[in-house]
């Protein structure tokens, strides 16, 4: 079975996010930028199963700008066995993002994607989703444990009440929970053959993609800084606090 | 722990993807092209990636990369904003500074076709280049000791990944490989830990004056557009501190409305109480410095140790094997406050004397003496040697009158007075006790242009694994608690810039916490501490600060 894996650049969770000045958006310039950490989840999950043997291929897909070349690099080194470059360097919006995944289905024909549950950017949690729905393929989001059998898949997914496992046919999508896996260490050698693997480069319009702008950024802002708090000293005080606010 | 390691075999290793490194590295592949032939060249860096872990003012002279990429400009690099005016002051207290006219400023504080850059950002454009040349870099991965057989350096080994907080294998477990050369270049910055064993190991430092440090604390700021003066560089001298506590001050202005503001203080520093975090704290409400950031807003934190004892306290270069490069070595010039283009050259040189050596069809492993002797011939000495008493004067004639005489020397003798002033002391050895030594108070700081530890350390963007060991190892766990807090009410808690180390509980329940997630990689503890007890290794690769650009 082959399978697709989707890997996105963002802005490395370790980075302390800075507003631009004018509100468009957040700094990214000159900022480590590394993997998408849901999407790391996802690409080492491919690779256990491709070690267990129920996965011949994975595919790595990233769709964004030149930059992403360096996303998919990381993705051979964890095991991927090639990697396609859906080049687009504007703003890829989750549906435009969905779209291209859907088209390459159509040529690469998976048996499986296997996606983050969201981007750490924009939080979408969306492109998954679409990509199910413009498939028209069975979707287990949020998952916490994943098992092939032929061609159904046991997806045990992670939401509000618990623990939800549901069974569903292949081919299917399949999004990763922070649970899933606990992805591995890159090794040096892993790295230097990744350098060598085969990277694909396509365009959008290559996969007869139109760009959706259906969502229009109209701010970014700051989330409000936490006032100075007060020490009470007695329950009564801390009752009498939240009434004063309203809060009680 | 028998563990199997993976090896891998290069003709040159590069231990720290710095400006040294990077040069070395570039170099090496343009004299394998000029050659016609192939050097495998491999540079490793701890960082998460090239420029993670550098942090500079930084007013950047272009001398060596004019010589090493000659048309940088039409490369991209990020030199993009010249020094527009040179302001030197001297602050005599909280409120009131002198600026000295032109005339009394020391001939190396010129820094007319300097660039103020962000050094991180001149470190990630070198790496581009390096790559281009086909330079392997590697970021994330840790030197963790180097591999020595039979008095010769082969290589290093790479600090394993995966290992829990114990010192036993977690899931996952990923052993460090060996990387092994013909030649290895130290490039780890100011107190490398594997240079500090290799100086150890083969008595590098045997006939040079002890190796002095200071520690250099940085803030990124955006400032109002009517606050900004791109090019200005402004460097102070005086209070906060004094000239039993020496340093200096500096703010530049970078671009895009960013200014950079410093406080450097020497590690020489006598009074146990002192804390060089807070000092800058309060610098920074001097009417000179609060002016420029008023109505701004600090974006990024962070600190680095630097080497600044100059030519008296160089180490030998080479040894058995490989040499020392840029802070590594020790080649910063103190009297400029500028090492970038002199950790630059000195890579520049290593690389043209090992890299001849390989060309030549050698098979490394020996002490190539072919490296100095292309240093003492560089303007590189020259410009060290005549820098040589700049920091002997100050620690033993304090900010004015060694600053005097340092500026009848420089402006009139052209740094060639027939004497050398040494200074013999390390400065782990400089504190006084803390009983006979004033106790300083510092205010709280007040959220506007003065801030705590933990919310500086905040933007650094410093993170570590959690489960890992300690990468700050005690040789005796008890002296922290014994003769420092006694003696010295442990400085540790203060010289430290990111809240690392700390002393909890009461009475039976006191202990000395190492808080190591926080910790800057500034190396000020290795340095300072005056037992010598702690010691700094690589904790697992891509931890530490994420510089953006610092």
């Amino acid at each position: 079975m082959k399978v697709l894996v989707s890997v996105k650049r963002v802005v490395d969770f370790n980075v302390r996010i800075q507003i631009k000045p004018d509100g468009s958006g957040v700094v990214t310039d000159g900022v480590k930028h590394s993997m998408n950490p849901f999407d790391e989840i996802a690409m080492e999950e491919a690779v256990r199963l491709k070690e267990k043997g129920t996965v011949t291929e994975i595919v790595a897909v990233a769709i964004g700008g030149a930059k992403s070349e360096e996303t998919l690099r990381t993705a051979l080194a964890f095991g991927a066995d090639r990697a396609i470059l859906v080049k687009e360097e504007g703003e890829v919006q989750p549906l435009t993002a969905a779209r291209a995944l859907a088209a390459l289905a159509k040529k690469e024909s998976p048996g499986l994607f296997l996606l983050g549950k969201q981007a750490i950017d924009d939080d979408a949690n969306q492109t998954g989703q679409m990509l199910a729905a413009l498939l028209d393929q069975a979707q287990a989001t949020f998952a916490s444990r994943l098992e092939i059998d032929g061609n159904k898949a046991k997806v045990t997914r992670e939401v509000d009440a618990g623990l939800e496992t549901l069974e569903i046919d292949l081919p299917a999508v399949v999004t990763a929970d922070l649970r899933l896996n606990e992805p591995r260490y890159l090794k040096l050698p892993d790295i230097m053959k990744a350098k060598k693997k085969t990277l694909d480069t396509v365009t959008l319009a290559d996969l007869g993609v139109s760009v959706a702008a259906g969502l229009k950024t109209t701010k970014t802002s700051a989330p409000p800084v936490r006032g100075k708090g007060i020490i009470v000293k007695t329950v009564d005080e801390l009752v009498a606090a939240l009434k004063q606010k309203g809060l009680a | 722990m028998a563990v199997e390691r993976d090896a891998m075999q290069y003709d040159i290793l590069i231990v720290g993807g710095g400006p040294a490194g990077l040069s070395a590295a570039i170099r090496l592949k343009q004299l394998a092209l000029a050659a016609g032939t192939e050097l495998g060249v491999c540079v490793l860096e701890k960082g998460s990636e090239v420029g993670a872990h550098i942090l500079s003012g930084a007013v950047f002279e272009p001398r060596a990369l004019d010589e090493l990429i000659p048309d940088w400009k039409a490369k991209g690099a990020p030199l993009k904003t010249p020094v527009s005016g040179d302001d030197v002051h001297y602050f005599w207290s909280a409120t009131s500074a002198t600026r000295l006219p032109g005339l009394l400023v020391p001939k190396p504080m010129h820094n007319q076709g300097n660039y103020i850059v962000s050094l991180g950002q001149v470190c990630r454009w070198l790496g581009q280049q390096a790559e281009g040349l086909g330079v392997e870099i590697y970021p994330g991965f840790a030197a963790q000791s180097a591999i020595i057989e039979a008095g010769v350096v082969q290589g290093v080994t790479l600090s394993d990944m995966g290992v829990g907080r114990d010192g036993q294998p977690k899931d996952g477990y990923a052993p460090g490989m060996e990387l092994r050369a013909k030649y290895t270049l130290f490039a780890e910055g100011c107190r490398g830990h594997i240079g500090k064993q290799l100086i150890r190991q083969f008595d590098l430092d045997q006939d040079a004056d002890p190796q002095h440090y200071a520690i250099g604390i940085k803030e990124l700021w955006e400032v109002p557009a009517e606050n900004f003066k791109p090019g200005l560089v402004v460097h102070g001298a005086g209070w906060p501190l004094d000239n039993a506590n020496p340093g200096g001050s500096f703010l530049y202005h970078f671009e895009d409305n960013k200014v950079s503001v410093g406080l450097i203080v020497d590690l020489s520093y006598r009074n146990p109480w002192l804390s060089p975090f807070d000092e800058f704290q309060r610098f920074k409400h001097h009417p000179v410095i609060a002016k420029y950031l008023k109505g701004g807003k600090r974006i990024a934190y962070g600190a680095r140790a630097i080497t600044k004892g100059g030519i008296n306290s160089l180490p030998k270069m080479v040894f058995p094997g490989g040499g020392l490069i840029g802070c590594e070595l020790g080649t910063l010039n103190f009297s400029k406050i500028k090492g970038s283009h002199t950790a630059m050259k000195s890579g520049m040189l290593a690389a043209e004397a090992f890299g001849a050596a390989l060309l030549k069809g050698g098979s490394g492993g020996d002490t190539l003496a072919a490296y100095p002797e292309l240093f003492r011939a560089s303007w590189l000495y020259d410009e060290l040697f005549r820098s040589r008493n700049f920091g002997g004067f100050l620690h033993k004639f304090g900010a004015l009158v060694g600053g005097a005489i340092n500026w009848i020397e420089q402006n009139i003798f052209g740094g060639r007075f027939p004497f050398t002033v040494h200074d013999r002391i390390p400065d782990h050895a400089t504190l006084a006790a803390a009983a006979e030594s004033p106790k300083l108070e510092y205010r709280k700081p007040d959220g506007v242009l003065s801030f705590d530890k933990l919310s500086s350390v905040f933007l650094s963007s410093t993170n570590h694994e959690e489960d890992q060991p300690v990468h700050l190892k005690l040789t005796d766990p008890s002296i922290p608690l014994s003769t420092n807090l006694l003696r010295y009410a442990e400085p540790a808690q203060r010289y430290c810039p990111a809240g690392v180390y700390e002393i909890v509980g009461q009475g039976q329940e006191r202990k000395f916490q190492i808080n190591a997630q926080n910790c800057v990689h500034c190396k000020t503890c290795d340095i300072k501490d005056p037992a010598q007890n702690i010691t700094w290794v690589a904790p697992e690769g891509s931890g530490g600060p994420n510089y953006a650009s610092m």
